[in-house]
This record gives structure tokens, sequence and C-alpha cells, in this order.
């Protein structure tokens, strides 16, 4: 059936929705319909229970049809959650489905209103100013856009491999972007994971190897992204490669040159083993890096500093694959989709000065326990301490920067787990007696409880407060030379002193440093805390507001690894249907210039939140790019010369809805005697 | 820059030491000080335990009185008694948080003759001298560097907490960084904010002598010759219980206890006798090399 066009006069078709007791249990519905049959150009007014139910939106097509209506107007609840529907049931009925207006009297006034007479009026109030402004709807079209099915994503831990492999095995090219010379993130730095104490490294470097040799992942490491442009199916993306010295088509990862390097002896803190260790000016990560090909350091390299360097690791090297004079290059690529991955960072103990981190040598964060109980680590996993000591005793600190208004105020969620962790490896390793000291803890995952138990069992003492300071303040002879914890055990309600060799800050999660940059290069948002913002926190939360790009693992918020690699799924998923959709439908609530009106002055240009308007500099007028506006208004507002206008909130629009609003003068029937 | 001053009752009794070495120090640095009119107990002492408001409504009649004050010229309000200075501050929070103390604050003021409109900011010698004077024109106006002076400073509980005005709440340094700039050697040590014993001393002696011993115990431990606060309490505290102490615990405990302020005075060449030093029980450490002098009044 062919759209009619709405030039007609308008027939309007009202529907108001019970909502079950919903809206229908404050608001009187029969009187409201009753009050629409009275509005100019309503021809059918009617009550139903469920006006999003097949029978609901079956009622407005055959309206359209019998009644010969050309404008609907349904008063229920958000346009969130069933305007699309609403609009599809119009456009069944052969209307063009922008004749449609919605009226939100569920959220807007049932929801928060207790008392029945005055939410009926208001109700009848918002459905006036919809009537009105229905009748001077336009017709619309809605615009298509193909979508570019190369996907980009940024940041290759544990969040970005999974999503870049279920991408790659579906088919679709993935660009995996990753800052540091090496994938993995954290995880690769991991010893063993919780609660099955399976080997961090056995289940991920699989997965790494897998991404270095996908045909459909092209893996860019020690590179960043310097600059996003289009909009959703079409995004141009800038890389910025990073030069390692070193061409990664020739270096096979033999890591001769490292033992060739002038320095006999690594002098600079190895940034994988949290400085623990020290490495050359040429190195490698770890040994299992993905790539596998070494980088030189031009901070720390004799060549790069004085140029005067015997260069043996260039000798050495048979493949010529040392290159000083190697540049910075930026690479363009075009994508559809893009997923943020870009993870965490630990928080920095040193801001609790009372903990002595950075000022007791046996004082060490999380992740330096990590590295220390590592096989791979600085000490081959030997629990062996920065003064060369074996500790006897470990004091684990939970919740070192989290849950604190002074600090981080939310819970990092993996922290618990990963003590309990770390104090079944500690105490593996070393016989020595472990106390953690909590404040609650929190296994709430599959098998977490469990592990919790067992680690009860495996006498590792647990005390219940938050730590009031790591002193060297013995007052006691047995405490001297001991790092001593004093905490309020408030189960038995004293302060207690506990001696140890050892103390493990086990510090949470916070956003990247340089997250508020990343949220603005994406145009997306940050909650309060900085981490990135995810559409819905129930039903959409790998969506960002920005359509096309989504987040995945700790970047959203603190998270474990089967957390964050199902969400790296998710995200892919979403992606994928994106993406396999072929193209994507825009709202035509779009702003647009009426040539002959525009001056050309730009005030528009400066203001446009989305970057969506242009100049043709031939026309001289402003050019609105329809895929890139979002439809804030904002323009429309600022052309002093009224040039820009919107689709669905024409001024004639929203005149006819206030007028709606503001004329009182009608009878308003409220109550059952009407 | 100039300030008002605020000299509290300790500083006109037990802590006659700390006003003078204050009073020949700004002479000497050139800042000018304005003793407040008519100012009254500033409602620390007994009254904040007894019935807060009460105390609130001391400190603010005093805070107004600056603020009438600072209309004709004065600068920021110095409390140099760390009891004072956060009964001030906690004065000005409740004033702005709390509408019920703010309404019966507000009225007895009235009654006075006095307002209240929270614009004075209350600051503490320590921080003015270091944060707004700065270390380094003091460094240069030292004539007699503190060489062999080994400092624990203590700053104790109320300049730090719980309001975190200008040092951090657990491990302070300013006072650290003045030490240093003079000359001495700052003493690392777990102690600078911990408790003195307050009143206790005078209440359940036995609890606060032994927050004092562990104070004086640690300083000795870490090879400190003396101790700098800057509170009258503490300075009380930590100097007049040491021989009831050693007594008590069979301890030897022999420790100068001098304000930041004397020490500051001593090593821009003040005369002791200006500075209160002939005041303290136990007598200074004696600093490498020769005494020059320059009386602040010259």
């Amino acid at each position: 059936m062919p759209e009619r066009n709405g030039h007609d006069a308008p027939r309007i078709g009202f529907y108001v929705c019970h909502c079950g007791h919903n809206i229908a249990g404050t608001v009187d519905v029969a009187a409201v319909a009753k009050f629409a049959a009275t509005l100019p150009n309503v021809v059918v007014a009617r009550d139903y229970k469920y006006m999003c139910s097949d029978p609901g939106q079956e009622l407005i097509t055959t309206d359209i049809r019998e009644e010969k209506l050309n404008r609907i107007v349904v008063a229920s609840c958000s346009p969130l959650l069933h305007e699309h529907t609403f609009r599809v049931a119009t456009q069944k009925g052969g209307l063009n489905p922008f004749f449609f207006q919605m009226v939100n009297i569920r959220e807007n006034v049932s929801w928060v209103n207790d008392d029945g007479k005055a939410a009926t009026a208001k109700a009848c109030d918002l459905v006036r100013a919809a009537v009105r402004r229905v009748a001077v709807h336009r017709a619309l079209e809605t615009k298509h856009v193909r979508i570019h099915p190369d996907v980009l994503i940024v940041g290759a831990g544990i969040s970005g491999i999974h999503a870049a492999l279920t991408l790659a095995n579906a088919g679709k090219k993935v660009t995996l972007v990753e800052r540091e010379p090496t994938i993995g993130g954290h995880m690769a730095m991991f010893d063993k994971t919780f609660p099955t104490l399976d080997c961090a490294a056995c289940i991920l470097t699989p997965k790494m190897s897998a991404v270095k040799n996908h045909p459909n992942i092209t893996l860019w490491s020690y590179s960043e992204v310097t600059e996003v442009s289009g909009y959703v199916g079409n995004y141009t993306v800038k890389v910025k490669r990073k030069p390692r010295y070193v061409s990664e088509e020739l270096c096979v990862g033999c890591m001769e040159c490292i033992d060739a390097c002038v320095y006999k002896e690594g002098k600079t803190p190895d940034e994988f083993n949290q400085g623990l260790s020290k490495r050359k000016p040429v190195y490698i990560p770890f040994p299992q890096a993905t790539p596998q090909v070494v980088l030189i350091d031009p901070e720390t390299c004799i060549e790069f500093k004085s140029g005067r360097c015997k260069k043996t690791c260039v000798e050495k090297c048979d493949r010529n694959a040392i290159d000083f004079k190697q540049k910075e290059e930026i690479r363009e690529i075009n994508v559809g989709a893009i997923i943020l991955s870009t993870g965490f960072k630990t928080f920095d103990a040193k801001r609790i000065p009372y903990y002595g981190y950075g000022k007791f040598p046996n004082v060490y964060s999380s992740i330096e326990v990590e590295r220390l109980v590592n096989a791979s680590g600085p000490t081959s996993g030997e629990l062996i301490l920065r003064d060369g000591r074996r500790p006897k005793t470990v004091g684990i600190i939970h919740c070192v920067g989290s849950r604190d208004k002074n600090t981080n105020r939310w819970c990092s969620r993996t922290c618990c787990m990963y003590s309990l962790k770390l104090a079944h490896l500690l105490k593996e390793h070393s016989h020595a007696e472990v106390y953690n000291f909590y404040i609650d803890i929190r296994a709430a995952g599959k098998a977490y409880e469990e592990f919790y138990d067992k680690l009860l069992e495996e006498n590792i003492h647990f005390i219940r407060g938050r730590v009031a300071e790591v002193t060297d303040w013995c007052a006691r002879p047995e405490e001297k030379g001991k790092l001593i914890i004093r905490v309020e055990d408030t189960m038995i309600g004293v302060v207690r002193r506990v001696p140890v060799d050892m103390v493990v800050l086990a510090v949470g999660m916070e956003p990247n440093a340089d997250a508020q940059d990343v949220r603005r290069m994406f145009n997306i948002s940050c909650s309060t805390e900085g981490f990135f913002l995810e559409r819905h926190p129930k039903l959409a939360p790998v969506d960002t507001f920005t359509d096309g790009i989504y987040i995945a693992g700790a970047c959203q918020g603190p998270k474990d690894i089967p957390d964050s690699v199902a969400q790296a799924g998710a995200a892919a998923a979403q992606a994928l249907s994106l993406i396999d959709a072929g193209e994507v439908e825009l709202e035509p609530n779009t702003a647009y210039v009426v040539e002959e009106d525009c001056s050309g002055c730009k005030s528009c240009l400066a203001i446009c939140p989305y970057s969506a308007i242009s100049r043709d500099e031939a026309k001289q007028k402003a050019v609105i790019n329809e895929a890139l506006c979002k439809g804030c208004g904002t323009c429309v507002a600022t052309c002093p010369s009224g040039a820009i206008r919107q689709n669905l909130f024409e001024d004639e629009q929203i005149f006819s809805e206030i007028r709606g609003l503001l004329e009182a003068d009608e009878p308003i029937l409220t109550g059952g005697e009407a | 820059m100039s300030y008002l001053y605020f000299p509290g009752c300790s500083l006109r009794s037990t802590g006659r030491a700390y006003e003078e070495s204050i009073l020949a120090v700004f002479r000497k640095l050139q800042i000018p000080l304005t003793e407040l009119e008519d100012w009254n107990c500033c409602g620390a002492t007994a009254y904040v335990s007894i019935d807060e408001n009460r105390a609130f409504t001391l400190a603010a009649r005093n805070l107004a009185i600056a603020e009438r004050m600072q209309g004709n010229g004065g600068g920021d309000l110095m409390a140099p008694c760390s009891a004072c200075y956060l009964v001030l501050e906690k004065t000005q929070h409740y004033m702005e948080t709390d509408e019920g103390v703010k309404r019966e604050v507000t009225t007895a003021l009235h009654r006075g003759g006095l307002d209240y409109r929270g614009t004075t900011k209350v600051r503490h010698p320590l921080d003015i001298l270091v944060n707004d004077i700065g270390i380094e024109k003091i460094a240069r106006a030292v004539v007699h560097p503190m060489k062999g002076m080994n400092v624990a400073c203590y700053y104790g509980c109320q300049v730090v907490r719980p309001f975190q005005t200008f040092d951090h709440a657990a491990y302070p340094t300013t006072m650290d960084r003045l030490v240093t700039a003079l000359g001495g050697r700052s003493v690392d040590w777990p102690m600078k904010a911990r408790c003195c014993g307050g009143s206790l001393t005078g209440t359940i002696q036995e609890a606060g002598l032994r927050l004092n011993r562990a104070l004086l115990k640690e300083a000795t431990a870490r090879g400190a010759n003396i101790i700098l606060t800057c509170c009258p309490l503490c300075q009380h505290n930590l100097e007049c219980y040491q021989k009831r102490i050693n007594r008590r615990f069979g301890e030897s405990l022999h420790m100068p206890i001098a304000y930041f302020t004397q020490f500051l005075g001593l090593a821009l060449g003040i005369p002791p006798r200006e500075l209160g030093i002939q005041r303290l029980f136990v007598p200074l450490p004696e600093t490498d090399g020769k005494r020059k002098e320059v009386p602040a009044h010259a």
C-alpha cells in the first residue's frame, strides 16, 4: 500500500495504554480517551490494556484503514521503549511512520504522581499538546548508510585479544592496536589465575600466538590511535606506529642482539617486571612476547645518545633487522566499528603514605608480587625480598585505595580473590605464615567462595579490619627488624600489632591516566570515577552513546578475567550484528540548511559538538552531514538568520505543542464522574 | 602581607615561649602582625565536650571580629595553638554545613552586635611561614645554620586532622622541609602526627604517659637530639612529664622539646632570651660552630 502523504486534512487516531496497572492505577485512562475525543481532528479515541501488544498495534493499523486516519498519537510509556514499535505499526497501516507522536504518561505522569486527579489532568494536557503537534507533522525519509565491514580494536589485553579472535573467526578483518611492545596486557604478567589456579601464561599465550598468526587480524603493537573521524559504519582512524628500531618483518626474536649489547648487565628498570629487574637498551618485554620482536629504547641506547657505540648488536644480527634510522609512521585505516578494550591501571600505593610503599623495601604492590611468584619472573618464582631475605611472615592488606573516600570509593572487585590467590601462592612458595587484613571478603563468583573456604583450611590467617599503618616503629624487642602492621581486629575489638617480614598491598583498579583523552578522541563518555560509560548499565553494557563504538573489559570498570572475556565476546557480537546488517538506518531528526537563507557566517561551524557541519566554499553555505548530526539542535538555535531547521523539531511543530500545553480553556475531564 | 594574630590562652601562659618566638621571628622577617581586638577563649578546652554550639559561638565571635578588622585592611587570621586552629576551622565548617549551628551562633553574635560571613581564612604559623613567606626566602635569612641538630618534627594531630588544610593528614612534611632549609637534619620517624596524650595527662595520666613515652622513645631511637612542636599542648606534654615517665617506666629519657619558631629564630640569629629559650626544662643541644647573633629589633 502506498504511504499517504498526509496533505489531506488531519484525521487523528488517539490511543491511551493502561500498561496494566502501571498507568491505569493512577491515571483515569477512560477519561483521557474521552477527553481526547473532544479535541480537534481526533476521529478515533480508544483506551487499551497493552498498546504495545500485537492486538494493540492491530487496533492502530485497522483504524488507519477503516477510519481513513492519517495521524496517530499513543499515550503510554517512554519513547525510548516503544516509539519504534508504534512507528512501525503506523507504517504497517500505510502511513509514513513520522505521522506519529508519542506521549509519555508513565515515567512522566503515573510513576511520579500519587494524586489520580492531578495525574489525569496532566495526562490530558500532554495529550492535547501531542494532538496539536501531530497535525503539523511531515513525512520524513530515513537515511541508510553502508557499513564498512572491518573492525578496529584498541588495546590487546585479554579483552582485546578475545574480541579480535571472535571477530576474525567470523571472517571479519580486524586491526588490533596495542600501545605496548607486546600484547597480553596485565594477564600476561600474572602467574596463576583464581580460583582454578591454572597458569595464566598457559591459557593466554596460545591466544596471543593465534592473534599473531590469524590471517584476518592485522596486529599493530607499539602503536597508538591518534585521530578518529567519521561516524557509525564509516570511521577513519589514524594510527601512530612507534619506531622499534628493529624491523618487525626481519626480526625473528632470536634475542642474540640482547646478549651482544655492549651493556653486560641491564641498567633500566624492567617495565614488564614492575622494576624488580633491570633490562638493557635492546630488549624484549618477556620471552613469550607477541610479536616476537625485540626493540631498542632510544633513551638508554648509547648509539642514540652519543652515536659512538660499537653496535655489537648490529654485528650479531645476521638478518640485518636493526635499523637506527627507523621513523614513526602514521597509518590510516577505515573501519565500520570500533571496540575499546584499553584496560586499567593499578592504584599507586604511594598515595597512601602510611602503608610505607616506596619507603620500606619489603612493602610490595600486588602486581609486583605477581611477578615475584612467577616462574618466569625476576627471581624465577623464588620468594626473595628486595633485601635478599626470605619472608617467614607475610601480611596482605586488602582494599588499598579502594572503598575509601579519600582515594577511590569503589570496590575493585578483583582484589579479594587475587589476594586469596597470592596468599595461597606465597604460602606454597615460602611456607610463610600469611595474614590477610580485610574489610569484607567479596567472593561472589563461580567457585570463588569455595576457594576462600579452601584457603581457610590451608591455615591462612584472616584478620577483619582496615589496616591503620605499616610502620617500623617497634614497641617490643620481638618486633625489631620487622614491619609492624597496626590494625583494629574488629572481630575481637582490640588494636593489634602484627610484625611481618613482607607486606603485600592489594591495590585496586583505576581508569588509565589518559582515559579522558581517549574518551574525547572516540567521542564517548566516562562515568564519574573515570571508567568508560556504557549505554545502559544492564541492557546495553558494551554499547556506548556513540553508535558503532563498543567497550570491553576493565576500561568499563574493574573486572576479572572471566568477566572481561564475556564482555569482549559481547562487544564482538554487537560489532558483528552491526556489520552484518550491511547498512544502518539513521534517525531523521537531523538538522538541515535552507540554502537561500544561509549567509555563510560560520556561526554554526564551531558550536556543533559532533563536527557535523562544514562549509561549502564554492557556494559559501553551511553543509550538514546527516550521518554525523545527532539532532541536538544547537545549530538551529544558534543560526542568526534562522536558516537551519531540524526534522521532527520544526518551529511550527514545537509551537503547536506548546500552544496545546498552554490552552487550558478546553474542558478537562477528570475523575469518574465526568 | 600582614596577618591578624589570635594568641589564645596558652600563648599567654604555658606557651609563653611560643608567643615570644613567634613575635620575634615575624618581626625579624618583617611580617606585620596585628593582635585580634578584644579576643576571647577560642572555644576548645572543655567547652567542646560539654556544649559544642557554645564552643562554636565563642570561636565565631573571634572570627566575626577578625572579619570586621579585615574590612579595615587586616589579613588572614593566624592561630598558633593547634587547638585554637582546629576549633576555628571546625566552626567555619559547621557554619557552612549545619543550619542548626548557623542559626544558634548567628543569633548569639547578633545580640553582641556582630555578624559572621565566613570570609576569614584561618592560618597556622607553620603554613604561613612555609607557604606564604617561602622556604627559600627564609633560607636566605639564615645566619646560623642549625648543624648538628637532629630534629624529630612533631606535628601532633590537630593541625592536620581532620581537615587536611596545608599538609598530609598522616605524613606531614612542612616542618621537615623548613628544618632542612635551616641546616638541621630532619629525622624520619613514624610518630609525626600521632597523639601526644592531649589532656589525658591531666585526667587518665597512665594512658597519657604511655602515649608520651612512645613518642619520646621513638625519637630517641631514631637518633633525634631535639623534638620540635607546633602546638603548646604537645610541647607541654612532651616536655613536662619526662621525669615521671622515667620513674614510672624505668626509662632514661632526656629530650629537649622546643617550638619550631624557637628553632627558626635561633637560625635567624635572634638571641635565645628573645625566643624564650631559657623557659625550656631540657636544655637545647649545641649546634656545631660558633653562634652568631643579631637581635630581632635590630
